[in-house]
């Protein structure tokens, strides 16, 4: 039985993981367009430019966007099935795939548009995004 | 290119289908492709062109002893091969090729000579989604599902209606691979893979092959089978990952893929006879009806529910049974082209009277990555 993936980053996005091993949720904003975005990228994909594209710790707060309730465990995933797969829409606006954590798996448990609050989980030697209905605050 | 100047001239399924562990995927390929050649009445020395997707074109070229100076391996999923069409179009168009082989095969169930499914824990996939369990397409092309049913009021048995319309399709052909009739609660009823979606509103997973020989209009005119014409054609992307997906109650890769067929073709939605839309899992086909403009958006899920697109319905779409019932080996696409040959030639199991014109929607890569369009036609303008 091979084990959950490990994300193995790269050079554009080492500041997200960094981020996320203190437990900090970091995202890019293009100064030009005044929006953040992600997957981490060098140049902002609404304009095109790198400049004025910085990094910014985000709220960590987001709401519930889709989800799917997989019945069907990834490798790594069997004692936890079934488990949530969601994609939450953060309060800064980009969205995300994740898991969510304290909340069942059930339809019922499962309001879109519900909020949610960003929290973390080691995997292997990295720190992975997970979002759950308790607080977990963002560092300034 | 002008609508109508190429065409598919050839056209052919592998001999088996469904279970075939007695076949590697890229002899699937080649059985298809010379079953292909043999319709239209050419041979490989005809051939000077060759598209393949997940199979190496030049593994296959090689295997079939073609020497190909137009080569195309454009492996964007399960809508390749109608891109290919489209691409074989316009190198015709060009006097870059004058007959070009699309051939496809995979051994999705027996998994014989079958190229690995990547993964690469560095790429975006890698890094942002697979660590979260995001493992297939039965759980991230389904992902949309839930928030479309949110903003639009599709219930779960419109939903479970998909399944049941397009096996009535099936009942009536004999290659299908699952033809029972089946009812929302049968559906409903079934093990859940992925909520919303059960075991009956995902595809299928099957072995077997299919190829193309597409060619100029006029030369297609001398060749034994009726040719089916090209009037237009598109391809879009859209996101490598479902959470980068614009809107999740539309697929923005189908709107730009059939906005570009339908202008090329100078046709609107209206002007179509048969529909085939890429039916990976059963929501597919409400949001190709939407993203596709045969329908506004909130309206597929009653539209099939009532029964309009199942036989004797006023928009037939599916007709093979579709990838829920009829065959998937991973790359559904060609089989989606060869229904609409076949209805467009006359010679489908479950033929619709009067064709002339077909449409057909591919998806590719888990829904939210790309789609390519077809406009096909009996009838040369």
């Amino acid at each position: 039985m091979t084990g959950k993936v490990i994300p193995v980053p790269t050079p554009e996005t080492q500041r997200f993981w960094d981020g996320c091993a203190d437990n900090e949720l970091w995202i890019q904003h293009c100064d030009r367009c005044a929006r953040h975005f992600f997957y981490p990228r060098p140049a902002c994909p609404t304009c095109g430019s790198d400049v004025g594209v910085r990094w910014v710790c985000a709220s960590g707060q987001a709401t519930l966007y889709s989800y799917v309730i997989s019945h069907r465990p990834a490798p790594g995933f069997e004692e936890e099935t079934p488990y949530v797969i969601a994609v939450v829409e953060l309060k800064e606006g980009p969205r995300m795939t994740t898991n969510l954590v304290g909340i069942d798996p059930e339809p019922s448990s499962l309001v879109l548009d519900m909020p949610l609050q960003v929290a973390f989980q080691p995997r292997g030697d990295m720190v992975l995004p997970v979002f759950g209905p308790s607080a977990t605050a963002c560092k300034a | 290119m002008r609508p109508g100047s190429v065409a598919i001239a050839g056209a052919a399924e592998s001999e088996a289908l469904g279970k075939v562990p007695g076949r590697s995927a890229i002899e699937l390929a080649a059985d298809s492709a010379h079953r292909a050649l043999a319709d239209c009445g050419l041979t490989i020395h005809d051939v000077d062109g060759i598209a393949t997707a997940e199979l190496a074109s030049i593994d296959v070229a090689h295997y079939l002893g073609i020497e190909p100076t137009w080569i195309d391996g454009t492996s964007i999923g399960g809508c390749s091969f109608l891109v290919h069409v489209r691409h074989a179009a316009a190198a015709i168009s060009a006097g870059l090729a004058t007959t070009v082989l699309i051939a496809h095969g995979e051994s999705g169930r027996s998994r014989v000579g079958q190229p690995p499914w990547p993964t690469d824990p560095a790429n975006a996939n890698g890094q942002f989604e697979a660590p979260f369990g995001v493992w297939g397409p039965p759980v991230c092309m389904t992902m949309p599902a839930v928030r479309y049913m949110h903003e639009t009021g599709l219930t779960h048995e419109q939903l479970a209606y998909v399944a049941v319309a397009q096996r009535k399709w099936a009942a009536l052909n004999p290659r299908a691979y699952m033809r029972d009739p089946i009812s929302v609660d049968d559906v409903l009823n079934s093990r859940l893979i992925a909520y919303p979606f059960h075991l009956l509103e995902c595809c299928l997973v099957t072995d077997g092959g299919g190829a193309l020989v597409v060619t100029s209009a006029g030369r297609a005119a001398d060749l034994r089978s009726r040719p089916v014409y090209v009037l237009g054609t598109g391809e879009a992307c859209e996101a490598p990952i479902v959470s980068q997906m614009e809107d999740m109650t539309s697929s923005k890769a189908f709107r730009r893929s059939s906005e570009l067929a339908f202008a090329a073709a100078g046709l609107q939605p209206s002007d179509i006879d048969h529909v085939m839309i890429y039916d990976a899992f059963a929501h597919l086909p409400i949001f190709g009806l939407e993203d596709c403009r045969f329908l506004k958006r909130g309206e597929a899920g009653a539209f099939i529910a009532e029964g309009n697109t199942e036989p004797g319905g006023k928009l037939p779409v599916n007709t093979n049974g579709g990838g829920l019932s009829y065959t998937h080996t991973g790359m559904y696409g060609m089989f989606a082209i060869q229904e609409s040959v076949r209805q467009l030639r006359g010679q489908a199991p479950a033929q619709v009277p009067g064709v002339r014109t077909s449409f057909v929607q591919g998806v590719g890569g888990n829904f939210f990555m790309s789609a390519g369009s077809l406009i096909l036609s009996n009838d040369r303008p």
